[in-house]
């Protein structure tokens, strides 16, 4: 069927299209040209006055994986507070901080998004991680796999492997665990920690391996590089959280030797230690930094005020951080000579000095960073805060009285170490939907996705304007995922199931030799058990993976 | 007649995948890496293949008919033994959403005094890949651990290799509370494990005890239940000395009131220790048949563990009410759905409630179920995904023979979908 959607004014970043009315036309999923005339339209929606952007993407969301599920069990009494009703077309659950997965997949969808990129996918988790992922209706999803904690990398650094040894490592891990990304966190550190180092800078070595995070960085930002993996190594930076870690984060950008990098939740690495607190906002020496080096791009990780959790595979901060955790339970793992992970309950207070100042900071950077092809709305969900609080966060960055009027209410000595209220940059529609879709896709290397000219999957999002933002990003009119009508009013009203999206990077297949002997002696699991295989992912005849170009196969 | 290698178990919950198994027809034969374990779970024989209503074959499809006609007009059904894989987990889910059930794990009990010590204050716990290549202390708390996982000590604490010991063999185990039943525990160079024993319902004091020689407070008593307050002592100075010490036990195994208290005080242990300049992680043992497969389902569909009902159209998980015997004893269901598709032992309460069962092929029981289907096993008959005991690490499972048994899934999705 032909499906008509007429007269919107329509923000496609995209094609350069900013606020123009057209129309979009959508035939067996996708957008098309205008058909010729004697092709009956089929379902026409008048959109005259309406907002019309793509399916938004969430480029870093925890979503999938085993530490968001020990999140979930962590926290009954935080579900206890939002139940959420079966009804005769969707699955009950539970919503707030870490929702089920089904709830997950209504309430982006509700929001505007049809994509979500998992960023922690930890390779010997990573089949949980898609299973968790597979039950998430509507979106697509994908992920970024964790590498630069794990033995076997360290192991090839110490041993002085070449630059195409870890190529083939890098490219085989994405390969076996389904990943469209690496990422790296607290590079070595929780290696570190299993050696019970409890800090890790940039150039301190770990014990064992005698390997500095800035050296993994390097030689995995310089892989996904060769190996044609367009998004950049997405990196969870040192010391996350530590008072004075502005100066690390800018030491990690210079060291990285111009390669292309993805520095994710940078409010978290952005502190600097002035003030009677010695604590301090870094995001303007951040942000001039990023405005420099065209090579880094960045996502913000914003805090929110109120009750959430905090999810991350970094064991050696999460275990230094759990002297915050309220409630005060929490969990550290250590993982299969492969990683770690830490989950630690946060309650984030705008009369917290701390608190109210990390929510100045990430407020101050993306005000001060200028370009939104290179910065994403993120709250690191549900780290900084759930994802359901994306509708506020917009209105904060777009409506400049609002957010004084917030900064007003907030801590007072937080308010005197912070420039927000100087800053008089509101965000555009333009600059949102490039943040939330466009620059997310080119990011990560969707094709047809992310855009609205004939060609692109027909994720679309219709919006009522509305000078209050909040109300207009918290309910759009109509929500199309591949075509299908999901929300109407920012409800539900059909599901469906989403795509995995990958990269197939190529890889001597030699690199199995090492990799079987490793496994059989040191690991736990056969080298044939471990890779994940197309078929656990399609074989319910759910799910499915779309395989997206790498960078030579662009041109 | 052929040969499958490294195939997986999810019978023994510690993840082994190297047996060797000879499949001639439906017929199949452990041949290299079988353990008590694992063993008679794989070669049981299949002797049911169609269904029964009121104990006369039907067909499948009439099956599913009579227990959706059974569950339609249900206002209270429950769902227990939940022992199966994945995807059998997420068609059991869907049909107790649909039906308001309760969804109760059979090992819940047990593993209940994990949950309530994790969402009291947490913990800090390692992986079996960790435990094979740093753990040089391993202190097992109330658990015969050859017992429940054969294979372990081969496994996991005398490879022959480990990247970060020199030497496996100097590994040390003590047990407290519980002595092994074998030599399992024994290091390959012939050095026994220290074993101090005390009545199990004594560990709580012996436990609490330890904790408070772990973080140096005066211990007035010269013994504890049976234990030497100095040899507990002397194990604290083990557990401060080593660079990486595991604490494991068995939450099933700590058979008494508030056992929940004895995992807790485990737990804090291990983070004051971690706390004390070196490192030391908990390693809970389970993963039997499903149950950690039930909890991570139930956990990331639902939120809460596999102890959850769903009668007021959302779920609500208590760890306690939603019981499957305390329900059925106080009289509070109209039927049971028993899902079993590991353990032909493993039979439903008796009830004179409707009762359908979706179990394993050679299932027999006292009382003939209104309905029972014959399933596949997950790992056997088909293909599917379980939990390991450290819930990390999902390991998948191959099929072996073609038996045209059914998998839980696809008879679970048809009662829903018949629904």
């Amino acid at each position: 069927m032909l499906i008509k959607l007429t007269g919107g004014t329509v923000y496609d970043p995209a094609s350069g299209v900013d606020g123009r009315q057209q129309d979009i036309y959508i035939q067996d999923g996708c957008i098309v040209k205008k058909p010729a005339e004697d092709i009956q339209v089929g379902k026409e929606y008048d959109l005259k006055g309406k907002v019309v952007m793509s399916g938004a993407i969430d480029m870093h969301t925890h979503i999938g994986g085993g530490k968001g599920n020990i999140a979930r069990t962590l926290l009954p009494e935080d579900h206890r507070n939002d139940p959420v009703m079966r009804s005769d077309i969707t699955r009950s659950g539970c919503g707030h901080a870490m929702p089920s997965t089904f709830v997950t997949g209504y309430r982006y969808a509700e929001m505007g998004y049809t994509t979500g990129f998992e960023p922690a996918l930890l390779p010997i988790n990573a089949r949980q991680a898609h299973m968790e992922m597979a039950d998430i209706p509507i979106l697509d999803k994908g992920g970024y796999v964790m590498l630069g904690s794990d033995d076997y990398l360290l192991r090839l650094l110490t041993a002085k492997k070449d630059q195409k040894a870890i190529n083939d490592y890098v490219a085989w891990t994405m390969q076996s665990a389904k990943a469209i990304g690496v990422k790296v966190v607290n590079p070595g550190g929780i290696n570190a920690f299993k050696f019970n180092q409890r800090k890790l800078d940039l150039d301190e070595q770990n014990t064992h391996y005698g390997v500095t995070p800035r050296d993994i960085l390097r030689v995995l930002a310089t892989a996904v590089k060769e190996i044609g993996v367009p998004h950049p190594l997405h990196v969870h930076g040192c010391n996350l959280g530590v008072p004075g870690n502005m100066q690390t984060t800018l030491d990690t950008i210079q060291g990285i030797g111009g390669l292309p990098m993805h520095l994710t939740h940078i409010q978290f690495h952005s502190y600097g230690t002035e003030g009677d607190f010695k604590f301090s906002s870094g995001a303007a020496q951040i942000a001039e930094a990023i405005n420099k080096n065209k090579n880094i791009t960045i996502d913000v990780g914003q805090v929110l005020f109120g009750q959430t959790v905090t999810a991350s595979g970094d064991s050696m901060r999460q275990h230094a951080n759990h002297k915050h955790a309220s409630p005060n339970k929490w969990v550290t793992m250590d993982i299969e000579c492969d990683a770690g992970c830490g989950v630690v309950p946060f309650k984030y207070k705008d009369q917290n000095f701390v608190n109210a100042l990390q929510w100045a900071i990430g407020l101050e950077t993306f005000l001060l960073v200028d370009d939104p092809w290179r910065i994403f709305l993120t709250t690191d969900h549900p780290n900084g805060a759930p994802f359901t609080c994306y509708p506020h966060l917009i209105r904060l960055l777009m409506d400049r009285s609002f957010r004084n009027e917030v900064l007003s209410t907030i801590h007072p000595e937080a308010q005197k170490m912070t420039t927000l209220a100087s800053i008089g940059r509101e965000y555009t529609l333009q600059e949102i939907a490039i943040m939330t879709r466009a620059g997310a896709a080119k990011l990560i290397g969707l094709k047809d996705r992310g855009g609205l000219s004939p060609g692109n999957w027909a994720d679309i999002t219709v919006y009522t304007d509305n000078s209050d933002r909040q109300l207009m990003f918290e309910k759009p009119n109509y929500v199309f995922k591949d075509g299908q009508l999901v929300v109407v009013d920012g409800k539900v009203v059909s599901t469906k199931w989403g795509t995995t999206h990958v990269v197939k990077p190529d890889f001597d297949p030699s690199v199995e030799k090492g990799l079987k002997d490793y496994f059989d002696r040191y690991l736990t699991m056969k080298l044939g058990n471990f890779k994940i295989s197309d078929d656990e992912i399609t074989e319910d005849g759910r799910g499915s993976i779309t395989v997206h170009p790498l960078k030579g196969d662009m041109a | 007649m052929t040969e499958i290698t490294e195939v997986p178990s999810p019978f023994c919950g510690i993840g082994t995948d190297d047996l060797t198994i000879k499949v001639d027809g439906v017929a199949l034969k452990v041949i290299e890496n079988g353990c008590a374990v694992n063993t008679p779970a794989f070669e049981q024989s299949i002797t049911d293949t169609s269904p029964r209503v009121n104990g006369k074959e039907v067909s499948l499809g009439v099956a599913i008919a009579t227990a959706a006609a059974l569950l339609k007009d249900t206002r209270l059904p429950v769902i227990g033994g939940c022992a199966t894989d994945v995807n059998g987990m997420r068609g059991l889910l869907a049909l107790a959403d649909r039906c308001g059930a309760v969804v109760d794990n059979m090992n819940f009990t047990g593993a209940r005094n994990n949950f309530l010590a994790l969402q009291d204050s947490g913990w800090m716990n390692t992986t079996l890949a960790e435990v094979k290549n740093r753990c040089d202390l391993l202190l097992v708390v109330g658990t015969d651990l050859e017992a429940f996982a054969p294979r372990f000590f081969e496994r996991y604490l005398w490879n022959k290799e480990a990247m970060f010991l020199d030497d496996t063999s100097h590994r040390e185990v003590v047990y407290l509370g519980k002595a092994p039943s074998g030599d399992a525990s024994t290091s390959p160079t012939g050095q026994k494990a220290q074993v101090f024993e005390c009545a199990t319902d004594g560990l709580p004091e012996v436990v609490a005890v330890l904790r408070a020689l772990v973080k140096g407070l005066p211990i007035r008593s010269t013994s504890v239940c049976g234990i030497l307050v100095a040899d507990l002592l002397a194990i604290a100075d083990k557990l401060k000395a080593a660079k990486y010490s595991v604490v494991t036990w068995a939450a099933g195994a700590l058979a008494y009131a508030q056992a929940e208290l004895t995992v807790q005080t485990l737990s804090e242990m291990i983070k004051d220790i971690n706390n004390q300049n070196t490192r030391c992680s908990g390693l809970p043992l389970g993963g039997k048949e499903g149950d950690q497969t039930a909890n991570q389902v139930c956990g990331w569909t639902t939120g809460y563990p596999a102890r959850t009902r769903f009668s007021c159209g959302y779920p609500e998980y208590d760890p306690f009410l939603n019981d499957t015997n305390l329900i059925l004893a106080n009289g509070e269901a109209d039927a049971l759905v028993w899902v079993q598709a590991f353990n032909v032992n493993a039979v439903p309460p008796v009830t004179v409630l409707p009762t359908i069962v979706v179990g394993r092929s050679g299932m027999t029981f006292a009382k003939e179920p209104d309905v029972f289907i014959p399933v596949g096993t997950p790992g056997i008959d088909h293909a599917g995904h379980a939990y390991r005991m450290d819930n990390v690490v999902a390991i998948r499972l191959k099929k072996l023979r073609d038996s045209g048994l059914p998998s839980t899934a696809q008879v679970l999705n048809a009662i829903e979908q018949a629904l």
